[in-house]
């Protein structure tokens, strides 16, 4: 089972739906291309759509976490969306809810940042 | 009854799916529920990395074990490997402490751990390495002990 990653941008919104499981070996490819996505594509926010991920562990909080910090640098503001109960736990765990906003879904998100 | 497995393969991150997916497989026989099954998958997960990450600071030459042993509903997991070790155990299990930040790591690995197993203990020794014993008791076995 592998990390399927599909980015779009929305003017200053990053866009990022992930399927599949992400963890240590995953994450890595996600951090790259969302750090990419952030540096060449004038981006200060993200929404990050986690509706169809199947698995996530503290690597997956990890790479989150980084890019909240990435984000926050450019005063621009982190979301995820769609989030499954088991997902939603390892948030709670972690505080991680704190700093990093929870919408219920992609559509409402995006319409709070104006790029609906 | 009692049923065992044991389990050992290269340090290298693409096992780590691996691993938690062949316990899961195993432990499928008790009957549990998709949450536990879930919540020992994560666990499998967390162990498996820092063995990976911390324990052999990403060698592959290094080799990571896991034995599983089920009694009636409970789970017994050891997961072990022969990596660095580490000095100090309390501080490395802090919910958020993070020995490699610079690998953006969550510092989450053992708190999760904690949380969705009944019983962790963790055995170091710095140049010998790192064993995680971890127990559960299947929702099924704790209705018939109430």
């Amino acid at each position: 089972m592998s990390l399927n990653i599909d980015m779009k941008v929305k003017q200053d919104v990053l866009l990022i739906r992930i399927s599949g499981e992400l963890d240590h070996h995953t994450a890595d490819e996600l951090r790259e291309q969302a750090t990419k996505a952030i540096e060449n594509e004038g981006i200060r926010h993200i929404v990050m759509n986690l509706e169809h991920l199947t698995f996530m562990d503290s690597s997956g909080l990890g790479v989150i976490l980084g890019r909240y910090k990435q984000i926050k640098q450019l005063h621009g503001e982190m979301v995820v969306c769609a989030i499954s109960p088991p997902i939603k736990r390892l948030f709670d765990m972690s505080g991680l809810f704190k700093i990093i906003r929870l919408d219920p879904t992609e559509e409402f998100a995006l319409e709070r940042l104006g790029v609906a | 009854m009692k049923n065992e497995m044991n389990l050992y393969f290269s340090a290298l991150s693409q096992n780590e799916s691996f691993a938690r997916v062949t316990v899961a497989a195993f432990i499928a026989q008790l009957d549990p529920t998709m949450d536990e099954l879930t919540e020992i998958k994560t666990v499998v997960s967390e162990a498996v990395t820092n063995a990976i990450i911390h324990g052999y600071e990403s060698d592959p030459d290094g080799k990571v074990f896991i034995s599983v042993l089920l009694k009636d509903s409970s789970i017994e997991m050891l997961i072990k490997d022969e990596g660095i070790g580490i000095t100090d155990i309390d501080e490395a299990m802090q919910p958020l402490y993070t020995s490699k930040p610079e690998l953006e790591r969550s510092g989450m690995g053992f708190t999760i751990m904690e949380n969705f197993m009944d019983e962790v203990q963790v055995r170091s020794e710095p140049g010998f390495g790192t064993e995680i014993r971890l127990k559960k008791h299947l929702s099924k076995s704790k209705a018939l002990c109430n």
